[in-house]
């Protein structure tokens, strides 16, 4: 009767499915994609990003960030701070402006959009008349400077957004003040730059495009200086005293001017073309920073010389007689300067130089000798190479936590030392709940280590596994080795370098034991390394072993790649993880599926050909199993016999462009008569439309058969201590699960401990299940006799985990991408099951063992699978009755590359990528929430007091904080964002491309 | 008994009289019985109404071999079957002691030994408009064999028609399973897969419920011929479809659900092999239950193997196994390997 009883009607557990289960994505991890703008607040101490989409993000002091979104989803092309206010304008490439502000809500600040308005020109003007190309927000606060194309200066009043008409600077006005008639109408096209006087609020500098720079007097309305330029004006930038001003040109050269009130049209103080004498690039951007000692900082961007540098991104600071032209691996985006704000200072002292490229953020500590970089907490470029795996381990003990970070921070010593200089704002969020690990496998055969546990996800410690390896590619070769003679100076800084030695090198898979530190990690060319962590460094031999998959399988030919050269001899590495044993697949397929149990010290692996069991301790290997069905060809012959196809759909492309020439030909060769054309025209599309018709998208409908290609291939591994032969007795066991249906069910024998390193470890195979529909296993889990999943190696040893029930009966969960089922052990005989495809349609694509407590009492918990399919949604089936709890949609089932990416937590949280350089972090459990809440304090600045009062009020607010209570604008933001990159066919593209190319 | 008699072949007459005449030479006129005959491929072919009188009659060269049982203790399975385990235990032990022999043997049979491919279910419950389809997949000899589009309907809603989008078939397979049956056609629009409306769904989603489905498939179609359906009042049970293959006496939707009750057992279920290397661990013997649903179960295991759901790689590669793979081909040696090596094969 039990089956007929409709899930879901029980008020009890309803209850207990608000309590336990939420829906939330919390935060965005990473660096922005396609940044398109910058801007910084010297009073606010934050900085703010724009995208090619549309989100604005906000970043001050580690935790504190804030995120918006413009509904248009236009590119963000210029950000303005207002001065001393907690409000921001940005400008967007449809030519609107937003004013966005700050304001706090339920005891954290949030970021709101206040108002919008697009400037709008007489009737019958061009667009480009209020096409807005310099912003300029006053420091009084009241009035927005907008220069535009046609060289008129609007001013808007804020926060209405009303145009002042009767204070519009047209260039007649401009030009009737201007005494010279070499001065014609079209030297006032196109304001480049808005700059206001740094002591003289009244007077601002226009620089107009064709090199006409004016001082501006607002309160009389005229022209006070006028300078004339002899090259197309990039930008201007004022000396801190405002007795002087620099201005930058297209021709790489820039120009000091000096500002005194006896001379209405000084001539240049100097003009220097600093990459000279051959022709250079433009120089975009300027700051002319004074200090204490007299030499002023020169920090431009650009300016390279032509024909030699062009092509490089460079910003060069120049000191006296220092010079240094960093150099970046991507486009430079804009950068700023972070120096003295304290108005009644006397010199700017510059302290660091912030840049961001399109793919990384850069910051230079200017006050340390040499001018190294600064590590940034946030804003990580995920992406430095490309990402092909992840891996998250929850709750670190705290030892192996130090441990690695002791071992990062040996890799950190070049970096500069100083504090992070965006520091604005108060992070308020509770401290994290645990130490979590992300772990992200890249293309360039490293592991990069992240602390995932709070809002700022950062680089705790970088592993490669290159130096096992004898790659094309010296890493020596790539090192900066100019001389000192070498000019222009060039410095490369930034760690994003999406190029690849080789692809062989990419990580595929990566398994951490938390409690002893081993690791194993798993790559393209099958090879698959278990290191340990040592806290020094140590030069040792790497062990080899070969695992031949295809055992005595002939006849088969590997047309893949070859597996990687290895080193002879000893290897020198670092303090950190180091490897010891490398097992090598056979044929050198890629590694599907990894598996490591450090409590009986074997690690398992698998492949498209079948799989291996490897004893670490006493390097041997155990036992092969080739899961290969000799039909599948596919999978014998490796990657390259894709290119078959890739010829095939290529001849077929040629022939549909051939036959399209012969028909236009036809058309064109006909005759002259005009009916008769057409006739043939009409004929043409006809056909055309009928081809068409003929070939709709469609989709065959077929049983999947045993001679499907890729059945053998090693989808999942799985150790286990459970009865597998009989009740009454437990053994360690090893389960493999493969594309085509099949569970393979190993028996283990490993010695005790103290003979472990006498007697081999034994494994026998015991069970094999054929799922009878077929397809893929994704996962596979034995229940104690609490219905409890079995607790990882070394977790018991450990007092962490109950040690599970060996008296009951154990049971096994094998996931398919169609069925959840629960088998009996040992005599494996089908028990429950649900079937998601043949219901819903939708497959399983991840699934990991949840736990989720209740945000109600602290008491309460239970173990769930938490399900991602393929159409992006999640769904919590509760465990070990297979019930779908609830269902959540996550990520566009379009995004194939976010589904595959996804990545869950132990605790009821995941990630997955949005962009190829940005991980979204959500989070399923209402106990389990990481997201961003921060406070920035209302600036007053002459009322010490009043921000005395904040502080107060923002304690109150930290302890009356509750797990549920959050910002809902943030969130709906969030997902908007989400949808904003992800409408964008090209970033698809690119996602796609980027994990195809590591497999 | 054996008689022999001539008919002449151009003028046959009805298979009433022929019937008659039979019993009247048997000297048996109040006993039914079973008329079977042998084709020129030496098959047994029921006489049961005109039409296969006929042409039982066309094919005599010169001589027709007849068969006559008595109906109470007729063997319906003598005639044509193709359950493997039938085939052995009565063909091969009665008809053919050499059963070792290549050749196929096709026989046909009384309706409850034909092997439903398809069938037209729920005639009652559903739309005149609408046909409800249920394929039967049987092992790999006959693909599915039809492929679907996405495209547009027209319903009639509140807001008066509109187009909404829907799934329809765009390519039968010659000689496909859906071909064969002729109950599907391209351009019908499907409606529901297994009893789950389509409606909202991709047709990515459609296709992987169609093969996750695809052992028992029930597809809901609006066909695209509304000239063919079923008119309700002339059938009452409704369980019978048009198709030749599945016509049946109004008797048998019974008989045809219990046979459908096994076989969605069987597509649920999983194969296992237990590889046991060291025999004092095997369990002793299955407890007698289990050893009656492992009997009952047998035939159903051949099935899916007969079907070629168990590789054949698997068997070769994997030596333990070899005792398995003799079971697929013979079930009474099979069974005894069963207890003697205490290897254990459930369904």
């Amino acid at each position: 009767m039990r089956r007929f009883l409709r899930p879901g009607h029980d008020p009890v557990r309803e209850r207990l499915k608000r309590d336990l289960f939420q829906f939330n994505k919390t935060v965005e991890h990473g660096f922005p994609h396609q940044p398109s703008a910058l801007g910084y607040s010297p009073f606010l101490r934050l900085m703010a990003i724009g995208t090619r989409s549309g989100a604005i993000k906000l970043y001050g002091a580690p935790g504190v960030e804030f995120m918006g979104l413009h509904e248009e989803n236009n590119t963000v092309m210029q950000i303005h701070f207002i001065p001393d206010q907690c409000q921001l304008v940005t400008l967007l490439d449809d030519n609107s402006l937003h004013l966005w502000s700050l304001k706090q809500h339920g005891g954290a600040s949030e970021l709101r959009e206040e108002h919008r308005f697009t400037l709008k020109g007489p009737p019958g003007s061009p667009p480009s008349a209020t096409q807005v190309t310099a912003v300029l927000p006053h420091s009084s606060r009241e009035v927005l400077y907008l220069g535009t194309e046609s060289g008129n200066i609007f001013v808007v009043e804020l926060p209405s957004f009303r145009v002042l008409e009767d204070r519009t600077i047209s260039p007649e006005a401009v030009l009737q003040r201007i005494p010279e008639d070499n001065c014609n109408r079209r030297s006032c096209e196109l304001v480049e730059a808005l700059r206001e006087h740094p002591k003289n609020p009244d007077q601002i500098l226009i620089g107009y495009s064709r090199g006409l720079i004016v001082l501006w007097d607002l309160q009389n309305n005229k022209a006070t200086h006028h300078f004339l330029g002899s090259q197309q004006l990039e930008n201007l930038y004022w000396q801190r005293d405002g007795s002087k001003f620099i201005s930058c040109h297209y021709d790489g050269s820039y120009t000091q001017w000096p500002v005194s009130s006896d001379n209405r049209q000084p001539e240049p103080l100097e003009n220097t073309v600093p990459y000279g004498p051959f022709p250079c690039k433009a120089v975009s951007k300027i700051y002319w920073q004074t200090t204490k000692n007299g030499l002023p900082y020169i920090i431009f961007q650009g300016g390279m010389p032509r024909a030699s540098y062009g092509d490089r991104h460079s910003i060069s600071v120049i000191h006296g007689s220092q010079q240094t032209a960093f150099d970046f691996t991507s486009r430079v985006i804009d950068f700023f300067i972070i120096f003295s704000s304290d108005p009644a200072a006397e010199f700017d002292d510059p302290s660091a130089l912030v840049v961001l490229a399109e793919e990384e953020l850069v910051v230079i500590d200017l006050k340390s000798a040499g001018w190294p970089a600064v590590h940034p907490p946030y804003l990580a470029s995920l992406h430095c190479s490309a990402i092909t795996c992840s891996h998250h381990v929850s709750n670190i003990p705290l030892k192996l936590w130090e441990r690695i970070i002791s071992a990062g921070s040996k890799q950190n010593i070049h970096y500069s030392s100083m504090p992070w200089p965006i520091d604005g704002g108060t992070n308020i969020a509770p401290d994290p709940p645990q130490r979590d690990l992300l772990l992200t496998g890249h293309e360039d055969g490293t592991v990069r280590f992240w602390d995932a546990s709070g809002v700022c996800l950062h680089l705790l410690y970088k592993l490669s596994t290159v130096r096992v390896f004898l790659t094309d590619a010296d890493p020596n070769d790539n090192m900066n080795t100019l001389g000192e003679d070498e000019w222009p100076p060039l410095r490369k800084v930034g760690t994003f370098d999406p190029y690849s030695d080789d692809p062989r090198l990419g990580i595929q898979k990566i398994y951490l034991c938390k409690y002893s530190g081993y690791l194993a990690v798993a790559g393209t060319a099958g090879q698959v390394l278990v290191m340990e962590l040592n806290d020094e460094d140590a030069e040792h031999m790497v062990d080899h072993a070969e695992a031949d998959l295809l055992q005595d399988q002939e006849g088969y030919r590997w047309k893949g790649h070859e597996k990687l050269r290895t080193r002879d001899g000893p290897v020198r590495f670092e303090a950190g993880f180091q490897p010891f044993v490398l097992v090598q697949c056979q044929p050198p397929a890629v590694v599907t599926s990894l598996a490591l149990h450090s409590e009986w010290k074997l690690v398992a692996f698998g492949t498209s050909h079948g799989f291996g069991l490897f004893d670490h301790q006493q390097k041997r290997l155990v036992f092969v199993k080739c899961t290969l069905h000799p039909s599948d060809q596919l999978a014998l012959e490796g990657p390259l016999s894709r290119v078959k196809s890739l010829k095939k759909s290529l001849r077929q492309s040629f022939r549909r462009i051939r036959r399209s020439r012969v028909s236009s030909r036809k058309r064109r060769g006909g005759s002259g008569n005009a009916s008769e054309v057409q006739e043939a025209n009409a004929k043409f599309d006809q056909d055309a439309l009928q081809e068409m018709e003929l070939a709709p998208v469609q989709r065959k409908i077929e049983a999947r058969s045993a001679e499907d290609s890729f059945t053998g291939f090693v989808r999942t591994l799985y150790f286990a201590d459970t009865f597998l032969r009989d009740s009454s007795r437990h053994c360690p066991s090893l389960w493999a699960g493969t594309n085509g249906g099949t569970v393979y069910a190993f028996c283990l024998r490993v010695p005790p401990a103290e003979r472990r390193m006498d007697e081999p470890v034994r494994a026998e195979q015991a069970k094999e299940i054929q799922l009878m529909h077929r397809a893929p296993v994704v996962g596979i889990l034995a229940l104690d006799g609490r219905s409890t999943p079995l607790p990882e190696p070394l977790e018991v040893a450990h007092d962490l985990s109950k040690s599970p029930d060996m008296q009951g009966s154990h049971q096994l969960l094998v996931v398919s991408e169609e069925q959840f089922k629960v088998f009996t052990l040992p005599k494996v005989s089908s028990k429950l099951k649900l079937k998601l495809t043949a219901l819903e349609g939708c497959r399983v694509r991840k699934v990991t063992v949840a736990n989720f407590g209740s945000c109600k009492t602290d008491d309460y918990s239970e173990n769930d699978l938490a399900v991602l399919t393929n159409l992006g949604d999640i769904q919590i089936i509760s465990l070990p009755f297979l019930k779908l709890q609830i269902r959540y949609p996550c990520i566009r089932k379009e995004d194939v590359s976010g589904i595959a990416s996804c990545v869950f937590t132990k605790y009821g949280q995941g990630f997955y990528l949005i962009s190829p350089s940005e991980f979204e972090r959500f989070s399923l459990s209402t106990k389990w929430l990481v997201e961003p809440r921060c406070i920035v304090d209302v600036p007053e600045v002459t009322s010490n007091n009043h921000v005395h009062n904040k502080s107060g009020t923002e304690n109150a607010a930290r302890k009356s904080r509750s797990p549920g209570d959050c910002g809902e604008d943030e969130r709906k933001s969030g997902k908007l964002m989400e949808h904003a990159l992800l409408n964008d066919e090209k970033v698809l593209k690119e996602i796609q491309s980027t994990l195809e190319g590591g497999r | 008994e054996f008689r022999r008699f001539s008919l002449e072949r151009s003028k046959p007459g009805k298979f009433e009289e022929f019937y008659g005449l039979l019993q009247h030479v048997h000297k048996i006129p109040n006993v039914d019985v079973l008329v079977g005959y042998t084709d020129i491929h030496g098959d047994l072919l029921p006489i049961n109404n005109d039409d296969n009188y006929h042409k039982a009659v066309s094919t005599a060269n010169p001589l027709l071999r007849i068969f006559i049982q008595r109906k109470e203790d007729a063997d319906y399975s003598a005639f044509g079957t193709d359950t493997m385990t039938r085939k052995k235990n009565v063909l091969s032990n009665v008809l053919r002691p050499d059963n070792h022999k290549k050749k196929p043997h096709i026989v046909i049979s009384m309706p409850q030994d034909f092997r439903p491919v398809s069938s037209i279910i729920d005639v009652d419950i559903l739309p005149e408009t609408h046909r409800r389809v249920r394929l039967y997949k049987y092992g790999t000899d006959k693909p599915l064999g039809f492929y679907i589009r996405d495209g547009s309907s027209v319903r009639v809603t509140p807001h008066g028609l509109e187009k909404v989008p829907g799934i329809f078939i765009s390519r039968l397979v010659p000689g496909g399973l859906a071909q064969s049956t002729g109950l599907l056609a391209v351009n019908d629009e499907v409606l529901e897969v297994n009893g789950i409306e389509v409606s909202g769904k991709s047709l990515d989603q459609v296709t992987d419920m169609m093969i996750a489905n695809s052992r028992n498939l029930i597809i809901t179609v609006r066909p695209a011929n509304q000239r063919n359906n079923v008119v309700r009042n002339s059938r009452t049970s409704g369980s019978s479809g048009q198709s030749t293959e599945s016509s049946l006496p109004s008797s048998t939707p019974n008989i045809l659900g219990n046979l459908l009750q096994g076989e969605e057992e069987s597509d649920e279920e999983d194969i296992i092999i237990e590889d046991s290397g060291e025999p004092q661990q095997i369990p002793k013997a299955a407890p007698t239950s289990e050893s009656i649903e492992s009997l009952s179960q047998i035939e159903l295991l051949h099935e899916s193997t007969q079907n070629g759901f168990l590789p054949s790689s698997e068997l070769s590669l994997n030596h333990s196994a070899g005792s398995i793979s003799m079971e697929y081909e013979e079930p009474e040696p099979g069974r005894k390997s069963l207890e003697e090596e205490g290897t254990i094969i459930t369904l």
